[in-house]
């Protein structure tokens, strides 16, 4: 045998055999971690399963005592939602994928539902779960995860879709030849291949989480007013309270369960989701987590994991279909059945159109929605000009932390960090600013916008900045381009393809947090911008649904027009001239 | 059971392919990839298929493993009488290894879907991994292994199931030089010797080296559409030689099989399918074409060339030289007789001329013999501001042929205008122009 082994770099193996040694101080740590964690879990779990009057009955105090335990409700929230999103993901897309049909509905859905400020929801969904679970704090709860729910589902079902239908020709060849049952292939090839990109959603879609957790856990709904115990909660009361010292503990709060989370859980499976990337040749750079090695080093990854190969070993035992080989079978889809596939779609969406206008327009006029559509231009204007000057501010400072290596190691996860900071925690401070200085609310509200959503902006162009290859850096610093020449020619058409993907996230989240940031209190003051997040805001405080759901979909139409008039060839424009490949 | 004596008597047929025609997409529109093709796979022999790319040898494959349904003609396997059904297994140009999956667990994965018990599964895994050479790599990833390597885990996956009919998809064209040799070689004393337990192999290629040096018998395709263009029988003795002359003959008995024009196809207009502008232009670049002209003219070929020679000299398959040769044959730069290459005066010119000398010599031809870029340089020198969207031309060559067919040729016909000035191309307008044309 000629061979030699190419890449010597990691010959370390997974096995799942358990170690026959003694127990070594990594698994006591882990041992230790994790039934901590469990116990968080059970005492979390167990404020849910009561009734709403407890709500009264025991208020969210501003007592220090009982922060961590908000806190710790606020995480099950998240990871709750979370899960769900894992099952609406793992069934949607992949019915979307199998099915040219369900495809035919669910895609666009998912790409509309991205676009559709999910803050605006919240009046519906929790009249909705209140009524399923009258005078439970469930139903309240359930609310809440919804929220959370929608700002995270879409983009990971819409990524997984898209990894199912980007798998390799060949592997799917493969995978026919050896005729795979659907569960065996779905098992094999399809969950492992769209694992890395899935995982990497789940994360972004965690962080964008916060940001509605905060909005959703105290609410006013007309005349129902909900506080769930967490730091949501807390939050606003502290801000109806003008209580400094508890909005600090907040702010503290949530860095620290923010980095806990991140460490515990999402970088051990970042790197433990390396292995399903798809690539030929081992990467040189393997994302570490002090977690995930230390977990590996015990005995606890198998127990660990248990649950999830034990549902896998189920699947496939109850997956009986016979292997069979033969022709690959193409039916030609039946022209009837097309047709009247076609014909029920149409009537659908006529019926969705008429129930719609009938349910706006019996309470409002044409010129209401007029109106609306003023106010998302003085919206949009906002958006723009905000991503304008984030753009000013953060491509240079991303280009010049990119170009350092060891800066942009350490500030590239400081940069996602704070993406993922609620920003409506720091939003009182601009209120006390805007009222004691006197400034206009329409200039000086704006900048909250943006305050969570630039770092997608800084991260990206970080990220895009380290991978400018080097012989292309050596070769402008030898003929000496600098200055102006060098960011035209060099660094920005090098960053564009990622500022783009950064600039589509951080605009589609300024929109999303106008509802939040148009409109502000603290204590008593109240400071309102004009603009479409006002209306919203406003018509779900007072329960008016009609303008509720016009806003929405006035939002939602600029929004996904923005990506599509904008966005989208800006783009196409990256991928076809500048993507260095 | 076999040894090389008793496979020679290839008689029992195992798969019949029975006028199966192709198109690429749907309906009548498609551009067509098979047209008519039929044979009979017969136990005991190693068959290739050799032919370029889009003579719809990988399309054929498909058809007989069953991953493609051919839009006429079927596929047809020999019963067997009592024993299981036949099966097949097919080795991939690309390897196709799952990258999460364990060497083992890849070679497991046939198995698997067979639901072959786990123990069983374990044993004959291991037993095909160590008849492969890959013992000791089991919990390895495939990642971790070289190029060979990999392929010999595609291997190991493929016989583990015991087919009897193995297909293999220019197995190690995506190898070099020295590894695909020992593979080829490990590959051929395990069937010599009988180790395998598979009945017939075919392999798709466009070495003809390869497949001389393999197969017991090889079916020449014809491109665009694909239609089987010659049979020849391999009767060389095995181990094969490539410096035996009968070896060499037989090498270049094949170089002019390809080359030879169907006696139906126009002579005048090359080989490309399609005439006047309809005509399919391959992707070949100026510099190669020059490349190409300058070896030829230069000792020790000295204006004509064996094109098996010119290959080896080179280090180009065919899938590169055909094109390339008969590009110069369209421009009149040189003539393809027999398994050689000629070179015209006009070629023998080019090589000694200047940079800007070539470029006329270039741009008389492409005018004189190219009906694509005649058709695009008059329309611009007709209009006024000498300019024509390329969408026009595109729309044009869409009538006659499919998109991408369409997409390349045009792209061909731009780049051999841009190189001989005779008219330029803007991209971000998709516009043609005389700007900077001479």
């Amino acid at each position: 045998m000629t061979d030699t082994v190419a890449t010597g770099g990691r010959v370390r193996s997974f096995s799942r055999i358990l170690r026959l040694t003694q127990p070594n101080r990594a698994d006591v740590i882990a041992f230790v971690l994790l039934i901590g964690i469990a116990a968080l879990l059970v005492r979390g779990a167990e404020g849910v399963a009561e009734p709403l009057s407890r709500l009264r009955v025991e208020p969210v105090t501003l007592d220090p005592r009982y922060l961590p335990y908000y806190a710790l409700r606020t995480v099950i929230r998240m990871f709750a939602a979370l899960a769900a999103s894992l099952v609406f993901t793992l069934v949607v897309a992949t019915l979307a994928a199998r099915s040219r049909r369900a495809g035919q509905i669910i895609v666009p859905m998912l790409d509309i539902l991205q676009s559709v400020p999910i803050l605006g929801f919240l009046t519906f969904t929790v009249t909705a779960f209140m009524g399923l679970f009258p005078g439970q704090i469930l139903g309240v709860e359930l609310a809440a995860v919804f929220a959370i729910f929608t700002s995270q589902a879409w983009n990971m079902a819409f990524s997984f879709y898209q990894s199912l239908r980007s798998v390799p020709s060949d592997l799917d060849e493969v995978t026919r030849g050896f005729a795979l049952s659907p569960v065996r292939r779905f098992l094999r090839l399809d969950l492992p291949f769209a694992t890395p990109s899935l995982v990497w959603n789940a994360m972004m879609s965690m962080s964008g989480g916060w940001f509605f957790v905060v909005a959703s856990e105290a609410i006013t709904v007309g005349n129902t007013t909900v506080t769930l115990p967490g730091v949501g909660s807390w939050l606003a009361l502290a801000i109806a309270r003008k209580d400094f010292t508890a909005i600090g503990l907040a702010v503290l709060a949530m860095g620290i369960v923010i980095l806990l989370y991140d460490q515990l859980v999402f970088r051990p499976v970042v790197a433990w989701a390396d292995r399903f990337r798809f690539e030929q040749t081992a990467s040189t750079e393997r994302p570490q987590s002090w977690a995930y090695d230390l977990f590996r080093r015990t005995r606890l990854l198998p127990v660990l994991f248990a649950p999830v190969t034990a549902l896998g070993q189920l699947l496939l035992r109850l997956d009986r279909g016979r292997a069979r080989q033969g022709q690959a079978r193409i039916r030609e889809p039946s022209i009837v059945l097309e047709r009247l596939w076609q014909v029920t779609i149409l009537v659908a969406v006529v019926a969705a159109l008429w129930l719609a206008g009938r349910y706006v327009f019996a309470t409002l006029l044409l010129s209401d929605a007029v109106a609306v559509f003023g106010l998302a231009c003085i919206t949009m204007l906002r958006v723009v000009v905000l991503i304008a000057l984030a753009s000013l501010v953060w491509v240079p400072i991303g280009v010049w932390i990119g170009l350092n290596p060891k800066w942009a190691e350490r500030l590239q996860p400081v940069a996602q960090f704070l993406a993922a900071f609620p920003a409506n925690v720091l939003f009182p401070f601009a209120v006390i600013g805007i009222v004691h200085w006197r400034l206009s609310p329409d200039i000086w509200l704006s900048p909250l916008m943006i305050l969570g959503t630039q770092w997608y902006i800084l991260f990206n162009v970080i990220a895009g900045a380290s991978a400018i290859p080097t012989d292309l850096r050596e070769a402008a610093g030898m003929f000496g381009v600098r200055g102006w020449q060098w960011w035209r020619q060099v660094a920005l058409p090098g960053v564009f393809p990622y500022y783009v993907t950064g600039a589509l996230t951080a605009s589609g989240g300024s929109w999303n947090a106008s509802i939040v940031a148009e409109a502000v209190s603290w204590g008593t003051q109240k400071v309102e911008a004009h603009g479409l997040g006002t209306f919203i805001a406003k018509a779900t405080e007072t329960g008016d649904y009609p303008r509720v759901a016009l806003g929405i979909a006035v939002m939602s139409m600029f929004v996904i027009a923005f990506n599509r008039l904008v966005w989208r060839p800006m783009y196409a424009f990256a991928e076809r001239r500048l993507r260095l490949a | 059971m076999a040894t090389a004596f008793l496979r020679a008597p290839a008689s029992r047929p195992l798969v019949q392919v029975e006028h199966v025609s192709h198109r690429y997409g749907r309906g009548d529109g498609g551009a067509p990839v098979l047209d008519d093709v039929s044979l009979t796979l017969h136990e005991d022999e190693v068959v290739g298929l050799l032919g370029r790319s889009g003579s719809g040898k990988s399309t054929l494959l498909r058809s007989i493993a069953g991953l493609i349904r051919p839009d006429e003609g079927r596929v047809h396997f020999a019963d067997v009488s009592g024993g299981p059904a036949h099966t097949i297994s097919m080795v991939f140009q690309t390897f196709a290894l799952f990258p999460w999956l364990t060497v083992l667990q890849n070679v497991e994965l046939g198995l698997e879907a067979q639901r072959v018990p786990a123990d069983e599964r374990r044993t004959r895994a291991l037993a095909a991994i160590d008849l492969i050479g890959l013992d000791g790599f089991e919990n390895a990833y495939p990642k971790e292994l070289s190029g060979g390597m990999r392929q010999r885990v595609g291997l190991a996956r493929a016989i583990v199931v015991n087919p009897s009919l193995l297909l293999m998809d220019e197995p190690f064209s995506a190898l070099d030089v020295l590894t695909a040799e020992t593979l080829r070689t490990d590959l051929l004393d395990l069937w010599a010797e009988g180790r395998m337990p598979i009945k017939s192999i075919l392999i798709v290629t466009h070495n003809i080296e390869e497949a001389v040096l393999m197969c017991d018998r090889i079916l020449v395709f014809s491109s665009n559409p694909g239609r089987v263009a010659a049979e020849i029988k391999v009767d060389l003795p095995q181990p094969r030689d490539r410096l035996d002359p009968a070896f060499r003959k037989l090498v270049d008995d094949i170089y002019a099989q390809m080359t030879a024009r169907a006696p139906a196809e126009p002579v005048r207009d090359g080989l490309f399918p399609g005439t006047g502008i309809q005509m399919v232009l391959p992707r070949v670049s100026t510099n190669a074409l020059a490349g190409l002209i300058e070896e030829v003219d230069a000792s020790p070929f000295d204006g004509r060339a064996a094109m098996a020679d010119l290959a080896d000299q080179l280090q180009l398959e065919v899938d590169d030289l055909f094109p390339m040769a008969e590009t110069l044959q369209l421009l009149r730069f040189a003539e393809l007789q027999g398994a050689d290459i000629l070179l015209t005066p006009a070629a023998r010119r080019y090589a000694q001329a200047d940079v800007d000398a070539r470029k006329a010599l270039f741009a008389q031809a492409l005018l004189a013999h190219v009906p694509l870029a005649q058709h695009i340089r008059r329309i611009l020198d007709e209009r006024s501001g000498h300019v024509a969207p390329a969408r026009r031309f595109r729309d044009e060559l869409e009538d006659h042929m499919s998109e991408d067919y369409a997409d390349e040729t045009l792209r061909t016909v731009t780049h051999w205008g841009r190189y001989a000035e005779v008219f330029a191309y803007d991209e971000d307008a998709d516009r043609f122009s005389l700007d900077d044309a001479v």
